[in-house]
């Protein structure tokens, strides 16, 4: 039989923590520091991977993915040097799938081409609006001139490119967000991720929307309308929701992220990187050290910066391919789930169903349109509650 | 040996709350040193926590006291130290005829309030000699003149030899003992005459068993009697005679105008009824003291544990201090909305309150608490009256002849800027002003008041209207028939008993849409619309809708997102924990009871 995760495949993210500046919304683990040495970052990284490859020989390497954080700042020697040390410890596969997340600056997008190749055959570009006033309220370096410019340079040093928007932004009608995802459509290759505006605690966001300095923002209704627009012109244009905020030409899906939503495992090195491994029945949950400095001490004096790994009890690794799995369009195999020593809530799933929220076709369960803008409370709904 | 009669001096201190009657009492208790200092802890008198915590008192305490006097001779003095609450009226009023005279303690610094003048009424009727005594003397604000003045007014008593005391500094304290001699009547009573004792209070001590505090009559009462209660011919070997000071001191026997304890192994505090008339089994007197009568439960409602697994634990916990407590009924209520519990009747609010906070508390059991509810006469065609105690069991509509509904009479006594509102309260809960006078700059309202109208947020409505500044009190005054109808309330097309009640016919629209207005606030959006609807019979008269939820989904969520997603995850789930399933909705535990909080 094969193992659980062997049914998505295995790939490695590694996080590069530093930004040239913190963006207001961003509540990831991102650093803003001048003074980096890519040489020993390089080392390291390199060092936390023959750590783990020697707890994970001879696995098939399906992904890499590069995220952050800015790891377009990233020198690309380092870039290469990982790639070329992570092609070594394990067996990659053929179509190795090479993602670097990008910001759309003239300064990095000089780099891109370098980056090429140094091996990242997918680029994910951080748009985030194609309107200036948007741009500068979402606190990003660059203007709709300067990304566009990046995405046509994208666009010729490799053949996979993606871009986000972030949309239901303040002030943002329905007319103008319809009038901004045409032209993005336009523009698109094969993949865009649209993500809805989310306060998230701790960010200077949610400090200004604390006080009510965060105005404008849509109500429930009108982030509803925003969304459909968003399902009605993707669909139009042939990008198909694979995923919550997710857009595909069937077959360009993002196949590294595929790997979290259909419960395979992960390699997670640099600061904060979490990751999933299993080892027979044992699924282990992997968190690195978040501080940079700390991570790299940890690193050069033990091998590697992994603060913790912790077997996940069955009931959480189940819980996780549920509320992972749910986002996608193909959705779970409850005979997986059971497998997981997992379950759905029988009589919730009934409700589910007549409510038209989630669809089952066989040992498949998907949520519907409707079901998808829901997903949280389905998934409060179908969780097994313990007595 | 028992004291001479004119040696004894039996009395009760009459105040309202916070004007300083416990501290008064510690203090007497000290200047005789009937307990050594270091003995003393504040407010001795007032034992159980819930008790000091509210500065109230409910059962009755009592302390024997020896005051040597400016004539040179002891006396004994016993103080009772009375509930002081309306919801305890039948105890008090037990309690005042168990001595002859009231201090009437008033804080010079506030002036009489309408609970002080429920009680002080119970003492005039008690027939009591009463010295006023004006409290909190020190304080930069007492207006002592202007109190005096108000005492006279207002209760018509002389109040030109008031005492000036202060409890705190310990001023006026021996002056004070001094008067009960002087100005208080000794006890009657012949020693010769057959045993007649009232029982004037009674609890349960888990190694005595059953303490009765009881008032010797007539006859002496000693220990190895065997004696009879006469309200349920009940016969008891006493085992222990004695008195407080206040710790329990035993002695041999009480005599005629005395006031102590016995305890007779008895189980239950159901057996021993506040008013009852305690003599000899044999040779004993037949004649039973005036006013007996067992006490009566008032507010009704549904108490059921948040988890229902600790049903049992609750039966225990209620069994247990039911042991204590004879004024207070229980019987296991099912709903289909809260599962099993009890149904459980009270003396009043104040009760209900104490009650309910023991059981959670002292037994660590969650409680959901339905609306409370009054006891309604329901006089059916056949001619039959049967008692309501829960509106989810009001008969079908055409089998109802009419509804009768206990009324109040309430006093008020409230500062002349907030009287405007007061009126207004009390109209709007269906009122009948009985009078309106004044006092000084504060005026004095009754009001005839249906008590469904004010068991439930009368009290904090007056409070919130006058800035706190009225006081209340109340008493009942019988049934009276009224256009009276039960509303029901459904949530998603389905009758939710626990949400249903009375209420008069003229009001059930207002009432009724402001209860669906309220659930609509309490009730959490479902992924589907709710129609939230209050009925009469089949009668929808409010309607509300809770509108579906269109959006509720993490919009980023990638490898290192897991963890979290599953933290906010088990969040919800212990969310959905409070809630209890009604029908296909959930509802949370603490609607139950905020749904009926009215604004108005």
């Amino acid at each position: 039989m094969t193992e659980n995760w062997q049914e998505a495949g295995f790939g490695l993210y590694v996080h590069w923590p530093f930004c040239a500046a913190k963006c207001p919304y961003c509540d990831f683990n991102s650093h803003v520091s001048d003074r980096v040495d890519h040489a020993r970052w390089a080392t390291a990284l390199q060092r936390d991977l023959r750590y783990w490859a020697e707890r994970t020989p001879g696995r098939r390497l399906s992904t890499i993915f590069f995220g952050g954080g800015t790891p377009s700042m990233m020198a690309p020697e380092t870039l290469a040097a990982v790639i070329e040390a992570a092609r070594g410890l394990w067996t990659p596969a053929n179509d190795l799938e090479v993602t670097m997340e990008a910001n759309p600056t003239s300064v990095e997008a000089d780099r891109f081409a370098a980056f090429a190749d140094a091996g990242v055959n997918r680029l994910s570009l951080g748009l985030q609006a194609l309107d200036d006033g948007a741009l500068r309220r979402l606190g990003r370096q660059h203007d709709v001139r300067e990304g566009l410019a990046a995405l046509e340079v994208s666009k010729s040093v490799v053949d996979r490119v993606s871009f986000d928007l972030i949309y239901a932004r303040q002030d943002q009608t329905a007319k103008a967000w319809e009038t901004e995802l045409r032209q993005a459509l336009d523009l698109a290759g094969e993949h865009l991720s649209l993500y809805q505006l989310t306060i998230e605690p701790g960010t200077v966001f949610a400090r200004r929307a604390a006080v009510g300095k965060l105005r404008g923002l849509p109500d429930e209704d009108r982030a509803v309308d925003l969304w459909n627009i968003t399902q009605d012109l993707c669909a139009a244009a042939g990008l198909t929701r694979y995923e919550t905020s997710n857009h595909a030409r069937p077959g360009t899906e993002a196949r590294h992220n595929l790997i979290y939503w259909r419960g395979g495992d992960w390699l997670g090195v640099g600061p904060g990187a979490h990751g999933r491994l299993s080892f027979g029945t044992a699924r282990l949950a992997t968190v690195a050290h978040r501080a940079p400095g700390t991570w790299l001490d940890r690193n050069e004096t033990t091998g590697s910066g992994t603060e913790s790994e912790d077997a996940l009890p069955p009931a959480e690794v189940a819980e996780e391919y549920l509320l992972m799995g749910l986002r996608t369009r193909d959705g779970i195999d409850l005979g997986r789930l059971r497998r997981l020593g997992g379950d759905v809530d029988a009589s919730s799933l009934g409700r589910m169903v007549e409510l038209g929220m989630v669809s089952t076709s066989g040992d498949r369960l998907r949520t519907t349109e409707a079901g998808a803008l829901l997903l949280d409370a389905i998934l409060a709904e179908l969780s097994p509650i313990e007595p | 040996m028992t004291t001479d009669l004119s040696r004894i001096r039996n009395f009760s201190i009459v105040a309202h709350i916070d004007h300083g009657k416990s501290t008064l009492a510690d203090r007497l208790i000290q200047e005789t040193e009937t307990v050594a200092l270091r003995d003393m802890k504040e407010q001795m008198l007032d034992a159980m926590d819930i008790e000091r915590e509210r500065g109230i008192t409910i059962k009755a305490n009592t302390v024997r006291i020896d005051y040597k006097a400016e004539d040179g001779n002891t006396y004994v003095l016993n103080l009772i130290d009375t509930p002081g609450h309306v919801d305890f009226a039948y105890e008090v009023s037990r309690s005042m005829r168990a001595v002859e005279g009231s201090l009437l303690v008033v804080d010079s610094t506030q002036g009489v309030e309408a609970q002080t003048l429920a009680n002080v009424y119970q003492a005039i009727d008690a027939d009591h000699e009463i010295v006023p005594v004006l409290n909190k003397i020190d304080l930069p604000a007492s207006e002592p003149d202007r109190v005096k003045e108000q005492i006279e007014d207002v209760i018509g008593i002389d109040a030109a030899d008031a005492l000036l005391v202060s409890a705190k500094t310990g001023q006026g304290i021996r002056e004070t003992l001094q008067a009960v001699v002087d100005h208080l009547p000794a006890p009657k009573g012949d020693i010769d005459a057959p045993l007649k004792a009232m029982l004037v209070d009674s609890w349960y001590d888990s190694y005595l068993g059953v303490i009765v505090l009881v008032r010797i009559v007539d006859g002496k009462l000693r220990k190895g009697d065997r004696v009879r209660f006469l309200s349920n011919g009940t016969v008891h070997h006493v085992d222990r005679i004695g008195v407080f000071r206040p710790p329990m001191t035993e002695i041999d026997e009480l005599g005629p105008g005395e006031i102590g304890f016995l305890t007779a192994s008895i189980k239950q505090v159901r057996d021993t009824r506040v008013g009852d008339t305690i003599t000899h089994e044999k040779k004993g007197t037949d004649q039973a003291l005036p006013g007996f009568k067992p006490s009566v439960p008032v507010v009704f409602c549904g108490l059921f544990p948040v988890d229902s697994a600790q049903f049992e634990d609750m039966r225990d916990a209620i069994d247990k201090l039911a042991l204590n407590d004879a004024s207070f009924s229980y019987e296991v209520e099912s709903s289909a909305a809260l599962g099993f519990g009890f149904r459980c009747g009270f003396l009043g609010l104040l009760h209900l309150e104490v009650i309910r906070d023991r059981i959670e508390r002292e037994y660590d059991i969650d409680l959901i608490t339905t609306a409370p509810s009054v006891v309604y006469h329901i006089h059916t065609k056949d001619g039959e009256m049967q008692e309501l105690h829960n509106p989810a069991d009001m008969p079908d509509l055409t089998l109802v002849d009419h509804v009768e509904e206990p009324r109040i009479k309430a006093t008020i006594l409230v500062p002349d800027d907030y009287l405007g509102d007061v009126l207004k309260l009390c109209q709007d809960r269906r009122g009948i002003q009985l009078d309106l006078t004044y006092a000084g700059p504060r005026a004095m309202v009754v009001y005839d008041l249906p008590l469904n109208e004010v068991v439930f947020d009368f009290y904090d409505r007056l409070k919130s209207v006058t800035k706190g500044y009225a006081s209340f009190d109340y008493q009942m005054i019988g049934y009276r028939e009224d256009n009276l109808v039960k509303m029901s309330v459904l949530v998603n097309e389905e009758p939710v008993d626990a949400l249903s009640m009375m209420v008069h016919r003229d009001r059930a629209e207002t009432r009724g849409r402001a209860m669906v207005e309220k659930l609509k606030e309490l009730i959490p959006r479902h992924m589907f619309k709710i129609p939230i609807q209050a009925a009469i019979g089949g009668k929808v008269i409010a309607r509300e809708t809770l509108s579906a939820m269109r959006k509720d989904v993490t919009a980023k969520c990638y490898g290192g997102d897991a963890t979290r997603k599953k933290k906010l995850l088990e969040k919800q789930k212990a969310g959905k924990k409070k809630m209890r399933q009604f029908g296909k909705v959930e509802i949370p535990q603490s609607a139950f009871i905020n749904a009926l909080k009215m604004d108005g």
